[in-house]
């Protein structure tokens, strides 16, 4: 719709725009070139993808009773390392927002370790921790405890960067020391978000569990690959089936939750 | 007892806060600071408690200078001071009591306060607080749930709680609408009388500063052009304090409170 005389016109898109456009699709068409995605593979494949769905029926539901202990391990996994994570993760948070730790001295070391922790991938923590400690449940809880910690730090220094600068100035005002203005003016303000943070954490991290397994860190991932690597279709299907429940239990669980305390 | 001695403040980038004040304001005192923004009477204000540093000078309290002060000496002088804001600066998802007994932290240790072992004493301080501001059947609601009066009241119940012998208010009315404004101020006042506390007001209502004040002191280009009782301080004066003629908007029963 064109507006009547008089009114200002929507001014064309400049060239800028259309140069990112274009540089957006060069980029895509590269991508595609240099990992030789091509759609008649895919297609081609579509049989070879029913015949492995096929395998997986009927499943085998006894299996249930095999991986039951496993599944177990892999939540306590998750537990143990979302808690750690996140108990390791608030105060380098306060020591990287800006609004808290004036001083860089603090904050640019805080910060590197954050963005350290965040590029190591989280199955490589657990191949790591697997040389380390043994293969087993542990190196997965260490490997899930690093990855929780520079997800969630990450989070929480960002949304302590945005809060109101008000209370933390009225604790100034009534003569807090350092601790105590944190704890009365920072704290309060994002403590519901951050709690919200570690359930979103946990979820990741139960996913993140279950295929852990695979690189020797414990839990259902070893089973999982077992049975792949057996050609136990019927086995694997059931593995995917129940992990696929926890984690739509657990998310229930948790957006209520979360739901809540915003 | 509050001493300027030759305070000036200098921004960074050269702009002038403050230009050599001397200035003593006496206890008991209910002192409004008028001037047009960017004036300098929030400098003025809030260089009392040091939540502005000067560049020159000294500010004593009671004898004591607080521009000298560093670490605990400077909390204790702190805590002494009562800060009212104009945005209210309440945490607003705490109670209403657990804001007030934020005035207290300056006076326990950190692991004290932090397991939130406050004294009955304290109890009883915040909550004769809340009284005197008459938002006591409030003190277990969210601050969240009060409208802006009632915030406000809430953060003066903070500075009483502190036990201040001193109370800053940065423009503690300006988003405020008219009724609210004078309960407030009415608040404030009261205060003021009853327990001696020297008040230091900024405001940019005339009729306000008038009404309420012992003394006023108009503030212009970071610079005391009029310290004088309030019946002194006529419409002349506030033109030239303002550099302008006094308009509608700048008097609390004018037309346009709204506008503010």
């Amino acid at each position: 719709m064109k507006p009547s005389e008089g009114y200002p016109v929507k001014p064309s898109p400049s060239l800028k725009k259309w140069m990112t456009l274009a540089l957006l699709l060069a980029l895509l068409w590269l991508s595609v070139r240099e990992t030789e995605a091509s759609l008649s593979e895919l297609i081609g494949g579509i049989p070879e993808m029913g015949k492995f769905i096929a395998k997986m029926f009927p499943p085998d539901w006894k299996y249930l009773r095999v991986v039951l202990k496993p599944m177990i391990e892999t939540i306590q996994m998750a537990i143990l390392g979302t808690t750690f994570g996140a108990i390791f993760a608030l105060p380098i948070s306060f020591l990287a927002a800006s609004n808290v730790t004036k001083g860089w001295a603090l904050r640019t070391p805080a910060r590197f370790i954050l963005n350290l922790s965040r590029t190591i991938p989280d199955l490589l923590f657990a191949a790591l921790f697997a040389t380390v400690f043994g293969y087993g449940p542990l190196a997965g809880m260490l490997a899930l405890s690093f990855f929780s910690f520079g997800i969630l730090s990450k989070w929480a220094y960002e949304a302590i960067e945005t809060i109101d600068n008000g209370p933390m100035e009225a604790m100034t005002a009534v003569g807090a020391n350092k601790l105590q203005w944190i704890y009365f003016g920072v704290i309060p303000q994002v403590l519901a978000q951050f709690v919200g943070f570690v359930m979103y954490m946990f979820e990741i991290n139960i996913r993140a569990a279950a295929i852990l397994g695979i690189v020797g860190a414990g839990g259902i991932g070893i089973y999982l690959n077992r049975t792949l690597g057996m050609f136990r279709y019927d086995q694997t299907v059931v593995i995917i089936l129940f992990t696929l429940v926890i984690v739509l239990a657990i998310d229930a669980v948790s957006s209520r939750i979360r739901g809540k305390l915003i | 007892m509050i001493e300027f001695k030759q305070v000036s403040k200098v921004y960074p980038g050269g702009t002038v806060g403050l230009n050599n004040i001397d200035l003593k304001i006496e206890a008991g005192e209910f002192v409004v600071i008028v001037g047009l923004s960017g004036a300098g009477k929030s400098t003025l204000l809030r260089s009392i408690n040091r939540l502005h540093e000067i560049t020159s000078g000294d500010i004593r309290i009671d004898g004591k200078s607080i521009t000298s002060a560093e670490g605990r000496q400077l909390r204790v002088m702190r805590r002494g001071i009562g800060m009212i804001f104009q945005s209210f600066n309440l945490v607003k998802r705490s109670s209403v009591v657990r804001n007030v007994l934020a005035g207290r932290v300056g006076y326990h240790s950190t692991l004290r306060t932090m397991l939130g072992l406050f004294p009955k004493q304290d109890m009883e301080l915040a909550f004769s607080a809340l009284q005197r501001v008459n938002m006591l059947e409030k003190a277990y609601q969210r601050a969240d749930q009060l409208s802006g009066g009632q915030q406000q009241r809430v953060s003066i119940a903070r500075a009483l709680a502190q036990e201040a012998k001193i109370i800053l208010a940065d423009e503690p009315v300006a988003s405020l609408d008219p009724l609210t404004t004078r309960q407030v101020m009415d608040d404030l006042r009261r205060i003021n009388r009853e327990m001696g506390i020297t008040t230091i007001v900024n405001l940019h209502f005339v009729d306000l500063a008038r009404e309420y004040a012992t003394r006023i002191i108009g503030v212009r280009a970071g610079e005391i052009v009029f310290d004088g009782p309030a019946t002194e301080a006529t419409d002349e004066v506030f033109s030239a304090i303002y550099g302008r003629p006094v308009s509608e908007d700048e008097r609390l029963g004018g037309r346009n409170v709204e506008a503010i």
